[in-house]
């Protein structure tokens, strides 16, 4: 099937989309190649992986801005990634979903605090946010910490506070949290992995 | 996995059990079906559900819920009678010829060594008996009755197919079909992939289901071959990683397993975990652990870290007891819990029995919530209508909420379920002042450690002395971490062979754990993650799909641990003369004077054949354990145990011993026991799974997500909802011994009624994604229902069989 742009998004706008003409078994060469034009050419294509589940899938993203300094992307597009060996190409229900998940109405987007008793949140600095946090960890370590046993062998641990750690984050977000919670002294330590 | 997800290609069947690949990792089940285009492969599928995985199988076996070792170890036992197994593999990489100590023993469902009080066994007696060298005895015959071959038919002999109906609910002629089907692949040139998920893992015997499989394998020959392994389908993108850096308590990165009380230095400390060597001449590769150990000691705490001070032995907490998510919310509940860190984790939804969970952070003194999106957890004080009925002015806990980046919005490398690493690239940035946990964490802990300087307090020498040598202090980058826990050589590293030769030079990044030395001189964040990051630069962003084998290996795209191999005990792939057992998919074949072919080989390069080193070189007998010595904390052999919510009155494998019925290692809590139903107020076993527009309780968040399926339901078959009444689309209310749900019923075809002990069993299958946050409808959190036990070694909770009622609501 041969057609040019004008036909083309004539057929469009009758609600077809150029990538299920292409599934149909036609071929709209030309129409095709102005379909990418339109709306990715001036998008920046960042491969990254479906953070769901663990056949973590190779995805290619796409936004506008060009990554320079000073210019903010906005993600317009997701979709699998054709060289990846394993996915190659193809997204799941969950996976072609992705860009929502990115632009949830839910994501948090600031500091917030809710007070002991009360029933609202307050949105804080993240200043604010780490002295407290900060004050509250030392304050339950330097009055828990086990030095010794009751035997005397050096123990060194915390475990009167806890962590439970995310199984969506790279291995070096992981890394430095495994690090720096057991240089605490942390051993109240779990992840997702177990559930 | 210990082989691929591409690698399923190359199965001849393809068994699924305890998983749901269809629905739950769609783009990875492809491959399955690859393999019945191509190679005529068949896929045959056991669950409780015929789900859209057993819709395209060649055959279906239904099974009820909590049964899995009954219809396993029915399956060792045909292939034993039948003689389907592959006789030298068994014979040479097993340890079926090992003859197990004479004190060791079974009876009437309990080994040798329980204590009923503890609910826990002494593992005195699960051992080899060992010969005057100090090596494990043998009979390559296989006719010593202690040896584990004889062992292991005596012990699965009870599993008739007459008890496998009887207490699975499977039809004798199903079972025997599916046997037969696994049977096939004996032959030594045909491969079985076992694919499971959480359905065998959420089970208080899940390890053991895993276990049973482990064995059916090594009976079979289908490990470390092309299309075989035991395949763990995994929950996150990256659980594979987060579990290999051991963000949880019983190990630190790489397996390693952290001191305990037990052993107050580093020499008493490498002496009891330093595997010993059970057979001659075995690479037992397990005594490297002092270099691994040391290294990462020095990743940590650099020069501070030293011979004179065991390295900073006393630096490392020491673990106490249990610590496990079940363990830490029950210590909560206790009122010994603090303060409490959540990272991407929403606890509140996915840890058994809400209600318990909620009381557990009503007691908290503080909470930090990081998370991209506004959980449920987060909210835990908050009342949503019936969806969580509480009075915020009764809960103290002071609750933080940070907002994080997500995947997009991050650099950083995500690890397979097949244990690829593959880096991944910032396209945008974060909402609002939404952070990198990595910024959180570095600007959380260096305000710590300011403050310690500043004011003192407990013991801060560990804190004071971590290594921190990141360009932006409080923004470590992906890639100086990665570089970090590849680890580098601090002085020249020499061959041991030769001491003049220098394999790696100070300062330079190592290109293998084969580096790693025990004297200080080198470090490793996690050893199994060393190459990643190699003196050629970070393999895991090698992005090269080229495939000359044809067999899907890759080998030069990202990097797999460990050392790129992306088959583990590939060196079974042969025989012992070096011979692939399947020419057409040679993993590895030994070359005249290495080991050679289309994987990196899991075997020491010059060990020529006659050398007899075996293929399971993490052993230190050298080969794969059908009797797993004192391993499992319920037994070295499966058994079958009821869940701890049974349909039934007793085990029907021990009618007579009620010791016996459920899992007798499992741990219980006080309290929890009690909360268990019994089957005359709960007559149905309900399981909770997955639908494959939804992951998790995260999905719920998004809007297309939301759409494609907006609300909660339950799943019954036709013949119960003929009985209660129910007809598809009422409102039904489903109950447990520890709350209730209100959901919309599906009445369906895919989940019969099965015949069990001479009872009716109804199942009621409930979906997990809902809550009361989120795009899609406002829902029940269906944890609410599930029972606070665990499997007795992996804590991993009973999710998949449990007791309700149902009513028209």
């Amino acid at each position: 099937m041969n057609m040019n742009r004008r036909q083309f998004f004539k057929v469009c706008s009758a609600g077809l989309s150029g990538s299920s003409i292409a599934l149909m078994g036609f071929s709209p060469t030309a129409a095709q190649a102005e379909v990418r034009t339109f709306k990715l050419a001036r998008a920046t294509e960042t491969r990254n992986i479906c953070p769901y589940c663990s056949v973590s899938c190779g995805v290619l993203i796409y936004s506008t801005g060009d990554k320079s300094k000073n210019s903010q992307s906005a993600i317009i597009h997701i979709e699998g990634d054709p060289d990846n060996p394993v996915n190659r190409g193809t997204l799941c229900p969950k996976g072609a979903g992705l860009r929502d998940m990115i632009q949830s109405a839910n994501r948090l987007k600031w500091p917030e605090v809710r007070e002991a008793g009360t029933n609202e949140w307050k949105r804080i600095s993240w200043m604010e946010a780490f002295e407290r946090i900060a004050k509250h960890m030392k304050a339950d370590r330097d009055a828990n910490f086990m030095a010794q046993n009751k035997d005397g062998v050096t123990v060194n641990r915390w475990t009167t506070t806890g962590f439970l750690a995310s199984s969506a984050a790279p291995n070096e977000a992981g890394y430095l949290t495994v690090k720096t919670i057991r240089a605490l002294g942390m051993t109240s330590i779990d992840t997702q992995a177990r559930i | 996995m210990t082989n691929h997800w591409v690698d399923i290609k190359n199965a001849d069947l393809i068994f699924v059990m305890g998983g749901n690949p269809a629905e739950a990792h769609p783009c990875g089940f492809k491959w399955a079906i690859e393999a019945k285009k191509n190679r005529k492969a068949k896929l045959v599928v056991v669950d409780p559900r015929f789900n859209r995985t057993a819709s395209v199988a060649d055959y279906y076996a239904p099974i009820r819920p909590g049964s899995d070792i009954a219809f396993l170890g029915g399956v060792i036992n045909y292939l034993l009678t039948n003689d389907k197994i592959h006789h030298d593999y068994v014979k040479a990489y097993t340890n079926a010829s090992f003859l197990i100590d004479d004190g060791f023993g079974f009876e009437d469902g309990i080994f040798t060594g329980y204590n009923d009080e503890k609910r826990s066994y002494d593992k005195a007696t699960w051992k080899y008996q060992l010969g005057e060298d100090g090596f494990a005895k043998v009979d390559e015959t296989l006719q010593n009755p202690r040896c584990a071959f004889q062992m292991l038919k005596a012990h699965y002999s009870r599993y008739t197919p007459e008890m496998v109906t009887k207490v699975c609910g499977t039809p004798k002629d199903a079972f025997l079909k599916v046997c037969e089907y696994i049977a096939s692949t004996a032959a030594p040139d045909k491969t079985m992939t076992n694919l499971y998920a959480l359905g065998w893992t959420e089970h208080s015997v899940g390890s053991q289901n895993i276990r049973s499989m482990a064995i059916i394998q090594l009976l079979l020959g289908n490990m470390g071959m092309a299309g075989g392994g035991i395949n763990a389908l995994r929950g996150h993108a990256n659980v594979q990683g987060i579990t290999d850096f051991a963000l949880y308590a019983q190990n630190l990165p790489g397996y390693l397993a952290p001191p305990t009380d037990a052993e107050p230095d580093l020499t008493t400390f490498l002496d009891k975990k330093t595997p010993k060597m059970l057979r001659p001449g075995q690479m037992n590769y397990g005594q490297n652990l002092s270099k691994w150990y040391v290294s990462l000691h020095k990743a940590w705490w650099g020069d501070a870290a030293h011979k004179d001070n065991g390295f900073a032995y006393d630096f490392m907490p020491k673990l106490s007891g249990a610590s496990d998510v079940l363990s830490i919310f029950n210590a909560m509940y206790e009122g010994k819990v603090n303060g409490f860190l959540c990272q991407g984790f929403n606890p509140l939804a996915s840890v058994a029995n809400k209600k318990k969970v909620s009381d557990a952070l009503s007691k908290l003194k503080y909470m930090v919530v990081m998370d991209p999106l506004a959980t449920d957890t987060s909210e835990f004080w908050k009342p949503h209508g019936e969806f969580n009925e509480v009075d915020p002015a009764k809960i103290p806990t002071e609750v933080f909420r940070l907002p994080t980046t997500l995947f997009a919005e991050t650099s950083g490398s995500f690890t397979n379920s097949g244990r690829v690493i593959q880096w991944r690239w910032k396209a945008a940035d974060g909402p609002g002042d939404a952070k990198d946990d990595t910024e959180i964490m570095a600007t959380l802990f260096l305000k710590l450690k300011e403050m310690y300087a500043k004011d003192g307090g407990a013991y801060s020498e560990p804190i004071q002395k971590l290594t921190w040598a990141y360009r932006i202090p409080n923004k470590p980058s992906p890639e100086e971490l990665m570089m970090e826990f590849n680890g580098k050589a601090l002085a020249d590293v020499t061959d041991p062979k030769d001491p003049t030769k220098v394999l790696v030079k100070a300062g330079d990044q190592l290109p293998s754990f084969a580096m790693l030395r025990d004297d200080g001189s080198t470090t490793c964040g996690n050893w199994i993650y060393c190459g990643v990051w190699s003196p050629a630069g970070n393999l895991s962003a090698r992005r090269d799909n080229s495939d000359p084998s044809g067999l899907g290996q890759t080998l030069n795209w990202g990097f797999a641990w460990p050392v790129n191999r992306r088959i583990l005990y590939n060196r079974a792939s042969a025989d012992l003369s070096g011979k692939p057992w399947d020419a057409k998919r040679t993993m590895l074949k030994w070359l005249g004077d290495k080991w050679g072919g289309n994987d990196v080989p899991d075997m020491r390069p010059d060990a020529a054949p006659d050398q007899n080193v075996m293929p399971f070189i993490m052993t230190g007998e050298g080969v794969g354990r059908l009797f797993s010595l004192g391993l499992m904390n319920e037994g070295p052999f499966p058994e079958h145990y009821e869940p701890f919510e049974t349909p039934l009155d007793n085990n029907p494998m021990h009618p007579k011993n009620p010791k016996a019925t459920s899992n007798p290692a499992a741990r219980v809590y006080k309290g929890d026991m009690e909360a268990f139903g019994k089957a005359k107020d709960f007559p149905y076993v309900a399981t909770t799974y997955r639908l494959t527009e939804h992951f998790h309780y995260w999905t719920k968040q998004s809007k297309i997500n939301a759409i494609m399926q907006p609300e909660q339901f339950v799943e019954i078959g036709e013949e119960l909802a003929k009985e209660k009444g129910i007809v598809a689309g009422d409102k039904v209310k489903v109950r447990s011994n520890r709350g209730f749900i209100k959901a919309v019923a599906v009445v369906t075809k895919r989940i019969k009624a099965l015949d069990v002990d001479g009872k009716k069993v109804h199942t009621v299958g409930i979906p997990i994604h809902y809550g009361f946050k989120g795009a899609t409808k406002p829902g029940f959190i269906t944890n609410t229902l599930t029972p606070f036990v665990g499997d007795a070694n992996t804590q991993t909770p009973e999710y998949k069989a449990f007791l309700v009622n149902i009513e028209k609501a």
